[in-house]
């Protein structure tokens, strides 16, 4: 079998396409874009299926589920908080079901290597009650994609593999299998997919009838293994996805591993884990994430007579990305040997807007318009002008979710607070800047809404955007705000005192005011022109 | 025979394509490997290093342990010290005296090099004069490449195959100017 050099995104993602895929949709974001970026480039090359950025999540997610409807496998992929925005139709799609595979691929992020949270996916899987992977290898991964849509398929029901940072973007060998065509269009049943009362308690029942047989396909899958070491019944270790490699680098050169259970399915195998905690008196359990598995093993009164141990225990850090030195320690191994730090005092190197950045100049502008005010209450919202938080800017207050700097600018300026101003990129914007901009606009809320428009979604490496340039004026017109309210401003040190006072302006004006920053993002320039 | 290589240096100098290169060499040397990297935030200008792991055997983890490294090879001398806890006691520094200063508290350079020379063994070179010899400033992390290559378990040619396939579609001026990067960072390397 050939053998091909992938990321472990870009590993789901040939799995996918090579198990017949019809359609694949995505929003960008660290760490799954590469998923969708890998699709992109494949599309472009056989024009065998759309590989789709959508506008957010939740409409890929709609996206994917329209093209199962039709009897087509469909992929959407999104980092962790991305299935947040996506989850009305994911909960949803668990009573509808799939007609044509639907596999959906979420990435986590322990240890918030580029998110705001270190949200776990498998409780989502728990939560839709449906069935889910996690590889621990480019293999797996690749593998696990075209049993999943098998799965999907055989179930009728959308099917979830979870990824971490680690493997999303680590590079290995993948050996790859012929691909399989697409399927037949196909439509759904009415009955089956109008979610009226009627008809969604029937689909609820059928769901909960299925929970079982999925735990018997956990129990029986290749992925799960089990290793009993019959002369050793004192301890043993449960490890799932990317720390199952982990124990085993820390396992290794110390003679046979300890008993062991491997997980890569949910709903949990409970057989296999109940043969290896009755096996043993001391169960470490190892998951990147939260304790999901060591919850589920403790249950309310723990397992009487055994201990197990974990995050839960205190035994593993509560947060953050596992390493294999973690996990080492936790095996009770001692660390290696290493050499001696240096002694010199390690600045450190955060991550900062790029030099000539549109943002820069537009957080200085914006600082100096700011000035008068006793406190600024700067709402920000995500993407590099995150980055304007640090020094030398310290130009934001708030960051938390996509748009939320919109909605929170009005319910600020709702209390009382002045100014309220909200700084939103415009693939953020278009994402999900929107709706709370047509509420605003609607109360004619006194605040002020600066649009950063640099034609792209930079941060994630430089995906198209839907509200850029004129356009987007016209669809912010369009949502109600006043046109005389309406600015823009080119972003550029030449411009910076026109700049400071347009927005000192409509800082000062007590109604709806938006100002559109237009300067394109250098690093796009650049390779637009390269 | 394995070897653990920590690629350090600052987002946008181009330590993904020295990866690159190490990678597909690996493949063809029918070795065993695995290659972490950092995307997102950390790559505007933030502190980069990936985890490179080579192996005629099993490679379990995706990162190396710490004290577990072979070497260090580094675009940036700050960052090839930042990573030391993650080398053998006897293991190797291969980096760039040419320091990225785009932090305030940016140590004195001398200070910098003279930790780097900590190292039980240590490989310093002007990666920028290097490359500016070569005909690109742009080849300097080819440079550090074509300084490692000698320490490397992985077959010469491989590796200059695939800086062929890398940069063959920009054209003959700079795939030539990479290749001499290589070959002037061999050289320095040899003679320090
Ligand atoms: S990638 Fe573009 S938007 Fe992001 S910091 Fe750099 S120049 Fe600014």
């Amino acid at each position: 079998m050939p053998r091909q050099i992938l990321l472990g995104d870009e590993a789901v993602a040939l799995g996918a396409v090579h198990a017949g895929l019809s359609a694949a949709y995505s929003y960008p974001g660290t760490p799954a874009s590469e998923i969708l970026e890998y699709l992109v480039r494949l599309a472009a090359e056989t024009k065998a299926f759309p590989a789709v950025w959508s506008v957010n999540e939740k409409v890929a997610y709609e996206e994917a589920l329209g093209a199962s409807f039709a009897g087509k496998r469909a992929l959407v992929s999104f980092k962790h908080v991305g299935l947040n925005v996506a989850a009305d139709p994911f909960m949803n799609s668990a009573i509808t079901g799939a007609n044509g595979g639907l596999l959906v691929v979420s990435a986590d992020d322990p240890g918030m290597h580029s998110s705001q949270n270190e949200q776990d996916s498998r409780y989502y899987v728990q939560f839709a009650q449906i069935f889910g992977y996690e590889p621990s290898d480019h293999q797996e991964a690749y593998d696990m994609a075209r049993e999943a849509f098998d799965l999907s398929e055989r179930l009728g029901l959308p099917v979830l593999i979870r990824m971490v940072t680690r493997l999303s973007h680590s590079r290995s060998a993948v050996e790859i299998r012929d691909a399989r065509p697409q399927n037949e269009l196909k439509k759904g049943a009415g009955k089956d997919w109008i979610l009226l009362p009627v008809n969604a308690r029937r689909r609820f029942t059928q769901l909960l009838e299925r929970q079982g047989e999925m735990v018997r396909i956990s129990e029986e899958s290749r992925f799960n293994v089990l290793r009993l070491d019959e002369k050793n019944r004192s301890f043993g270790v449960i490890a799932s996805g990317i720390a199952y490699n982990y124990f085993r680098e820390a396992a290794a050169g110390n003679g046979a591993p300890p008993s062991f259970l491997k997980v890569s399915t949910y709903p949990l195998p409970e057989g296999l884990i109940r043969k290896l905690v009755g096996h043993v008196d001391t169960v470490l359990v190892l998951e990147d994430g939260y304790p999901f598995i060591e919850r589920q093993i403790n249950g309310l009164f723990g397992v009487p007579g055994k201990t197990v141990l974990g995050k839960l225990s205190g035994t593993l850090p509560a947060s953050g990305e596992l390493t294999p030195d973690i996990v080492r320690l936790a095996l009770g191994r001692k660390p290696l040997p290493s050499l001696p730090a240096s002694g010199l005092p390690l600045a450190g190197r955060p991550p900062q807007l790029c030099a000539g950045c549109p943002h820069a100049d537009t957080f200085k502008a914006l600082n100096e318009a700011l000035e008068g005010y006793a406190g600024s209450n700067v709402f920000g919202d995500i993407g590099c002008y995150t980055l304007g938080a640090l020094p030398p800017y310290g130009a934001i207050d708030s960051c938390v979710c996509m748009g939320a700097s919109v909605g929170m600018a009005r319910g600020a300026s709702d209390v009382g607070l002045h100014p309220a101003v909200s700084v939103i990129g415009d693939s953020t914007f278009a994402h999900s800047g929107i709706t709370p901009l047509l509420g605003a606009a609607r109360a004619n809320a006194d605040m002020t809404v600066i649009i950063l428009d640099n034609a792209t979604t930079a941060m994630t490496g430089g995906q198209p955007t839907y509200g850029s340039g004129e356009g987007l004026l016209r669809l912010i017109e369009g949502l109600g705000v006043p046109k005389e309210h309406i600015r823009t401003i080119e972003p550029l040190p030449k411009n910076h005192d026109k700049n400071v006072q347009i927005l000192k302006d409509e800082i000062d004006h007590h109604g709806l005011s938006v100002v559109v920053a237009v300067r394109e993002c250098v690093q796009e320039q650049r390779k637009r022109r390269s | 025979m394995k070897q653990d290589i920590i690629l350090a240096g600052v987002g946008g100098q181009g330590i993904l394509s020295i990866a690159y290169v190490i990678d597909n060499a690996a493949l063809a040397d029918g070795l065993a490997f695995k290659q972490a990297e950092v995307h997102g935030m950390a790559q505007r200008g933030g502190a980069v290093q990936s985890h490179m792991r080579l192996s005629d055997g099993t490679i379990w983890s995706d990162l190396i342990p710490k004290g577990e490294a072979d070497m260090i090879m580094s675009v940036e001398p700050l960052e090839a010290v930042r990573y030391f806890d993650f080398l053998r006691p006897d293991g190797i520094v291969i980096t760039s005296s040419t320091p990225f200063r785009n932090i305030p508290d940016y140590p004195d350079l001398d200070k910098v090099l003279d930790a780097v020379r900590k190292a039980p063994r240590s490989v310093v070179l002007d990666s920028e004069k290097l490359a500016k010899e070569a005909g690109t400033v742009k080849a300097q992390n080819i440079v550090l490449l074509g300084a490692a290559s000698s320490f490397l378990i992985l077959k010469e040619a491989s590796l200059l195959r695939t800086i062929d396939t890398l940069f063959r579609g920009r054209g003959p001026t700079v795939l030539e100017a990479n290749l001499k990067a290589f070959e002037l960072g061999k050289k320095a390397a040899l003679g320090s």
